[in-house]
C-alpha cells in the first residue's frame, strides 16, 4: 500500500520547515527537480502543454492497474521542482483520491505565491491538469 | 537649479524603502511600471478628500475646482512635451488606447491597399491594433526588420515607404531591447512620402526630453504610470489640425456639442476625444508627476541614469556566457539578457527572492522574441532613482542565482 495523499503531504511539509530562508527553499526545490519522473521526448506534444506558464510544461498519464501515473517535464528547474511535488504527492494514487484530493502543502511550504493566476509559472494550470486526467479516468 | 542628487531624490519614492522576503526592495522593473513620488500619491489622495467632483459640468464650487485642476494638468503635461497647443493633449487610459484610438479615427480615412508601416521591436499595442484595422478596411501591414544588434534595418525602412505608407507608427526606445530609434530623422523620411506618424513613447517619456515640435511627430502616445503618474491615465498628443479632422473614437457625454435623435455635432479639442467622466484624479495626479519632474534638475537625472545603464552593462560583461539580447549603440537604461541555456523564469524567480524585481518573458514582444529565436529574455530596467549600489547587489544576486541553477 502506498502512501496516502495527505502523509506525502505532511512529509513534504516537515522537509521544508528545515529551511531557514527561501534561497534554501529553492535550492532543494531545484534539486527536487531532478528526481522528476521524466516524461517521453515523443510524448512531449501540443496537447501534454500546459498553457499559461512562462516555463513550458509538458504531463502525460497512464494508468498502471486502479492507480494513475504521471511523468512531466519542464524547461525551467524551478518549474521541475514545483511539478515534481506535485507528482510525488498525486501521482500512484487512484484517479478518485487524485480529484478530490486538498493540495494544502502548497501554503504550507510558502508556494501559495504561484498561485494567483496570472503567476508566470501557473501552478493552478498544473493542478488542474493533473486532476483532469484523473476525471477523464474516472468518466470512462 | 539644484544639482542632482541621489539620495534626496529616493526619499521622494516611499516604496523604495520596502522590504522584500527579508532583502531591501531593488526595484529593476521600471519598464514594467514606474514607482511614485509622495508628491503624486498625496495629490491624488488630496483630490478625493477634498476636491472631488466631476469636471466640465456643474456650476458649483467643486467642480469649477475640478475642472481647474484636470485643465492644469492637462496644460503641465502640453508645456513639458512642448505641444503648440494645451488641446492638443488628449487624456487616455493609457498607450494602449492611444494607438487604437489612432488606429479607429486615422483608419477611418484609409483605403484598401494603403500601408501601415510598423517595425520588428514594436509592442503588440503597436501591433495588434494595425491588423484589426487591416482586418476592417484592406489595409497592409508592413514590418521594417531588426538586425542582430537590436537595431532598426534603416536600409529596408527607406525602401517600405512608398506613396502607399499612410501612417508610419513607430516605438521611440524599445521595451525589450532598450534601443533608442532614429525616430527624428525617421519622421522626416516618412514625411517625404506623405505619411504621418505615430509615435510611441511609453519608454522614452521618462527617460529622454522629448519636444513634439522639434520631432515633427503627428501623434504621440504614452502612459502615465510609466513616468511616475498613476495607472490608468495616458495621453494622446495629436497635432490640432490633424485631430479636428479624424472622426471621433468613442461617443458618449463630455464630446457632443449638441445631441437629437436627428443628428449629434462634436464638441471642439480636446473634448471631442474624451468621452464619458475621465479618471479625473488620474489625470490631475498625472500632471503632479510632470510638475515633480519640472522640480528637479532633470537635465542631471538623465545623465545619471545614463551612466547607471552604461555601468550596468559594463558589470554584466563579467558574467560568464551572458547574452545580451540587443546591444545597440544608443540604448537607454534597459537591458535584456540571458545566461547560457538558463531559463528567464528561474533567474527572475530567484532574483525576486533575493529582494530583485526584474522582469521575465517575451515583454509583449513575441515577434521580437522569434526574430531572436528566444522564448523570452530577463529585464533589468532602470530609472533615475537606482543606484551603483543597487546594481553592484543585482550583479552579486545574478552570480548566486545562476550558481543554484548551474
Amino acid at each position: 500500500m502506498s502512501n496516502t495523499i495527505n502523509q506525502i503531504q505532511d512529509e513534504i511539509v516537515e522537509e521544508f520547515s528545515m529551511f531557514e530562508d527561501w534561497m534554501e527553499k529553492y535550492e532543494y526545490l531545484i534539486d527536487l527537480g531532478k528526481e522528476l519522473p521524466l516524461i517521453a521526448e515523443e510524448m512531449k506534444t501540443e496537447d501534454r502543454l500546459i498553457h499559461g506558464c512562462q516555463s513550458r510544461v509538458w504531463v502525460a498519464s497512464m494508468m498502471e492497474g486502479p492507480r494513475l501515473l504521471f511523468t512531466a517535464d519542464s524547461d525551467a528547474m524551478i518549474t521541475k521542482g514545483i511539478i515534481s511535488l506535485l507528482i510525488r504527492i498525486l501521482s500512484n494514487q487512484t484517479p478518485e483520491d487524485i480529484v478530490k484530493s486538498d493540495l494544502y502543502f502548497i501554503g504550507k511550504i510558502g508556494l501559495q505565491e504561484h498561485l494567483s493566476p496570472t503567476r508566470a509559472n501557473g501552478l493552478v494550470g498544473m493542478i488542474n491538469r493533473l486532476k483532469n486526467d484523473g476525471l477523464k479516468q474516472l468518466a470512462k | 537649479m539644484d544639482t542632482f542628487n541621489a539620495e534626496e531624490i529616493r526619499a521622494h519614492f516611499p516604496i523604495l524603502q520596502e522590504v522584500i522576503h527579508g532583502k531591501p526592495l531593488i526595484y529593476f522593473d521600471n519598464g514594467a511600471t514606474s514607482q511614485k513620488p509622495t508628491v503624486v500619491i498625496d495629490r491624488i489622495s488630496n483630490y478625493y478628500s477634498h476636491e472631488n467632483s466631476n469636471v466640465h459640468r456643474g456650476v458649483h464650487f467643486l467642480s469649477d475646482q475640478a475642472t481647474q485642476a484636470y485643465e492644469l494638468a492637462r496644460s503641465t503635461i502640453a508645456a513639458f512635451i512642448h505641444a503648440k497647443h494645451a488641446q492638443e493633449v488628449i487624456f487616455t487610459k493609457g498607450t494602449t488606447e492611444g494607438i487604437n484610438a489612432i488606429a479607429f479615427s486615422l483608419g477611418e480615412s484609409l483605403q484598401s491597399g494603403d500601408e501601415i508601416l510598423i517595425s520588428g521591436m514594436e509592442h503588440h499595442a503597436n501591433i495588434v491594433p494595425w491588423q484589426m484595422l487591416c482586418e476592417r478596411k484592406g489595409t497592409l501591414l508592413k514590418v521594417i526588420p531588426v538586425l542582430d544588434n537590436g537595431t532598426l534595418d534603416l536600409e529596408a525602412f527607406e525602401s517600405l515607404l512608398n506613396e502607399k505608407t499612410k501612417l508610419l507608427s513607430i516605438i521611440h526606445v524599445s521595451n525589450t531591447l532598450g534601443t533608442i530609434n532614429p525616430v527624428e530623422w525617421m519622421i522626416e523620411k516618412a514625411h517625404a512620402v506623405g505619411a504621418k506618424v505615430l509615435l510611441d513613447a511609453a519608454q522614452s517619456i521618462q527617460h529622454l526630453s522629448i519636444d513634439v515640435q522639434a520631432l515633427d511627430c503627428d501623434f504621440m502616445v504614452f502612459s502615465g504610470h510609466k513616468v511616475f503618474g498613476p495607472t490608468g491615465i495616458g495621453i494622446l498628443y495629436g497635432k490640432k489640425d490633424i485631430l479636428n479632422e479624424l472622426p471621433p473614437y468613442q461617443g458618449g457625454g463630455d464630446m457632443i456639442e449638441t445631441v437629437t435623435f436627428e443628428k449629434t455635432t462634436y464638441n471642439e479639442l480636446p473634448l471631442k476625444f474624451e468621452a464619458g467622466t475621465p479618471n479625473i484624479a488620474g489625470a490631475i495626479g498625472l500632471g503632479e508627476a510632470f510638475s515633480f519632474m519640472n522640480s528637479i534638475d532633470l537635465r542631471g537625472a538623465y545623465q545619471k541614469e545614463k551612466e547607471l545603464g552604461a555601468y550596468l552593462r559594463e558589470r554584466m560583461r563579467e558574467i560568464p556566457s551572458i547574452r545580451f539580447i540587443g546591444d545597440a549603440p544608443e540604448t537607454c537604461s534597459t537591458l535584456s539578457f540571458l545566461v547560457g541555456d538558463l531559463h528567464p523564469f528561474d533567474l527572475g524567480t530567484l532574483l525576486d527572492k533575493q529582494g530583485i524585481a526584474v522582469r521575465t518573458g517575451h515583454h509583449c514582444t513575441q515577434p521580437l522574441m522569434q526574430r531572436f529565436n528566444i522564448p523570452g529574455t530577463v529585464r533589468a530596467s532602470l530609472a533615475f532613482y537606482n543606484t551603483k549600489n543597487e546594481i553592484d547587489l543585482f550583479i552579486h544576486a545574478l552570480t548566486r542565482s545562476i550558481r543554484m541553477l548551474s
